[in-house]
């Protein structure tokens, strides 16, 4: 029989984030599918009250590796204390969300038990043989895979899942202890991109996107960067979008060219960029090649703005494309939006 | 070399992105239409850590870059013609199977096994490098599983700067959710960094360089050891490429007040 510990980690104000509680709609899921144990391990500073608020889960217990050490996101005490839970739980199968903290541990954590360990995780099936299905070649094609060798440990993907809801409680934690010697990495804080403006939302309804169009010559001979700026600013803030940006874009910046202050490689989409998750998504001044596309993969609703017909978008990649000019266009959005 | 770093940067090779890519069923498994035929480039995310590694290099005296890379010999050659002329490296190679559907924990072994051979490998100044994902495989897990081999517990995901700080520390960002960086600082070698983007600009070619690389390049090529990839414990199921093209209304006669009033409606709707 599997046993399925979902692992967890809480967040500074000790709660479990959305990520966390999706990839325990998908933990459960395994657990009835296979008819099997669920465990819960969780780790943070404090995990009463993480514990608490997954009291109606259904696990069967829940265990904790906690204290100062295990605030901080870094790999040589988040795989110790990862490494103990499962080891703890006796898991066949562990789950956690594919957030930046379990992605950087768990494959790691799968070679120390002598297991296996897979990201990127979109979808568990845990009916027959157990398999999980994940994006190959950078979101160009879809995978479904089965392992024989166990502890099989899965990252999901955020944003794949809908985050699970029930009933808080009181919990009794057991805790696991874990010796971590002294610490070589230390945390010291958390940056945001240079810019005073967050422009990275990850849950908007509308991902923004700026190709290098709006740094390039306009028809009057001139390049009109100021009114990139306030065009593009102007939509983020009005519509609480996201914004994302092509290569050509944000490459401008090294190469020494005119540029966008608050654009940075952060923003950038693609085969080298991101792959965000949005509703909809705006494509302005972008040629939509290839290797920009593959990261508009879990863009729903896809619409853009060009002068150019014959771009790549209007080979089957958006849904609309309004051929004109993308300053003129935005600005009377923004004026819209305004209203 | 007691006061440099030795950088080993792990990088595969993957198709060109502008390529189109079919999975078909193989003798050996799943692989890509013509896989041999297509042309290929060093794996993004890889690249972008070589870059940074020659930087980082260049400023701490007494460094240098070896190259380990896992992928058909063939192939590796041809992307080593424009490779070389970017940045000074020594190459390591292993002659394996660079797909997609190949085990990131195979891989992981063949480099493990790549770099403990390296003869002057100065474990206590190494800082492995590598791409936090291929563009083939998008694991996102060979470097992690590599570190464990070698023993090294420090390691970074995501990575977008390394900074040397007076007394030796090495100060790291790392992408983590929202578009932010998790800044940490770590006491020193040995770490292992998957990169993503970073801050260079691809280098120029320089010829010069190009000639002193080939100098190392070719023999090590020559030297490749085959190596064999199990694959043991992963079965695909099926590899599916989805229905990618859109039935895409072209709108070329609208105002651009009928445009924005439509935007609008539709961001709202
Ligand atoms: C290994 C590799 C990896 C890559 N990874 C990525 C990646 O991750 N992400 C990515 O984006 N690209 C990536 N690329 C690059 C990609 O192939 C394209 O070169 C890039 O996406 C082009 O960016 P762009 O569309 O912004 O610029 P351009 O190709 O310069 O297009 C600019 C567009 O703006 C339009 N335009 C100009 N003015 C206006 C106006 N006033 N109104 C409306 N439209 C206007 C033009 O018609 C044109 O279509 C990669 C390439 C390689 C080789």
């Amino acid at each position: 029989m599997e046993t399925i510990l979902y692992l967890a980690h809480t967040e500074s104000d000790g709660s479990l984030g959305k990520a966390a509680l999706e990839s325990l709609t998908a933990a459960k899921a395994l657990a009835e599918q296979t008819g099997g144990t669920l465990v819960a391990g969780l780790v943070g500073e404090d995990v009463q009250a993480a514990a608490n608020t997954i009291a109606g889960a259904g696990a069967s217990k829940v265990l904790s590796v906690s204290g100062a050490d295990f605030a901080q996101a870094r790999y040589a005490t988040d795989a110790a204390a990862a490494e103990a839970l499962c080891k703890a739980a006796g898991a066949t199968l562990v789950v956690a969300a594919g957030d930046s903290r379990w992605n950087r541990v768990l494959p790691g954590v799968g070679h120390r038990l002598g297991g296996r360990a897979d990201l990127h995780i979109t979808q568990v099936n845990g009916a027959g043989d157990i398999s999980v299905t994940r994006w190959f070649y950078r979101q160009r094609m879809e995978g479904s895979f089965t392992r024989t060798q166990r502890p099989w440990l899965l990252g999901i993907d955020p944003g794949t899942q809908t985050p699970w809801q029930g009933d808080a409680g009181d919990t009794v934690v057991e805790a696991v202890t874990v010796e971590t010697g002294d610490a070589r990495t230390t945390v010291t804080g958390v940056k945001a991109p240079n810019t005073d403006e967050q422009t990275i939302r990850p849950d908007a309804n509308v991902l923004f996107v700026a190709g290098a169009g709006w740094t390039k010559k306009q028809a009057d001979g001139q390049t009109h960067v100021a009114d990139a700026e306030k065009n593009i600013l102007g939509f983020l803030q009005a519509a609480q979008a996201s914004l994302g940006s092509s290569k050509s874009l944000v490459d401008l910046s090294s190469e020494g060219g005119e540029v966008l202050s608050f654009m940075t490689h952060l923003n950038q989409v693609g085969q080298t960029g991101a792959t965000p998750r949005h509703p909809k998504g705006l494509s302005t001044c972008c040629h939509g090649e290839e290797p920009h596309v593959v990261g508009w993969r879990f863009i729903n609703e896809r619409r853009a703005v060009n002068l150019d017909a014959n771009c790549g978008w209007a080979q089957g990649k958006a849904d609309v494309l309004y051929v004109a000019d993308a300053f003129e266009v935005m600005e009377k959005v923004n004026a819209l939006l305004a209203e | 070399m007691s006061n440099g770093y030795h950088i080993v940067v792990c990088a595969g090779i993957v198709p060109d992105p502008l390529q189109t890519l079919e999975p078909v069923q193989t003798p050996q498994g799943w692989g890509l239409k013509n896989e041999m035929m297509l042309p290929a480039v060093l794996d993004p995310w890889a690249s972008h850590a070589l870059y940074e590694a020659a930087n980082l290099a260049k400023n701490a005296p007494g460094s240098k870059v070896t190259l380990v890379s896992v992928a058909p010999k063939a192939k590796l050659q041809q992307v080593m013609m424009t490779l070389a002329q970017k940045v000074p490296f020594e190459l390591v190679a292993a002659d394996a199977p660079a797909g997609g559907f190949t085990d990131a924990n195979d891989v992981a072994a063949v480099l493990a096994e790549a770099i403990q051979a390296i003869p002057d490998l100065d474990m206590a100044n190494l800082l492995l490098f590598g791409g936090w994902e291929s563009a083939s495989r998008g694991a996102g897990a060979t470097m992690q599983i590599l570190g464990e081999m070698l023993g090294i517990t420090e390691q970074f995901q995501g990575v977008d700067e390394i900074t040397v700080t007076a007394e030796g520390k090495l100060q790291i960002l790392e992408r983590i959710e929202g578009g932010r960086h998790q800044v940490s600082e770590c006491a020193g070698a040995p770490v292992v960094l998957g990169w993503a983007t970073g801050n260079l600009p691809e280098p120029k070619n320089n010829p010069q360089v190009g000639m002193q690389n080939m100098r190392t390049v070719m023999p090590s090529l020559q030297k490749a050891r085959p190596a064999a990839l199990s694959g043991e414990d992963l079965n695909y199921a099926g590899i599916e490429v989805p229905k990618a093209t859109r039935e895409t209304r072209i709108e070329k006669n609208m105002s651009a007040d009928e445009i924005a009033q439509e935007i609008v409606a539709w961001i709202k709707g």
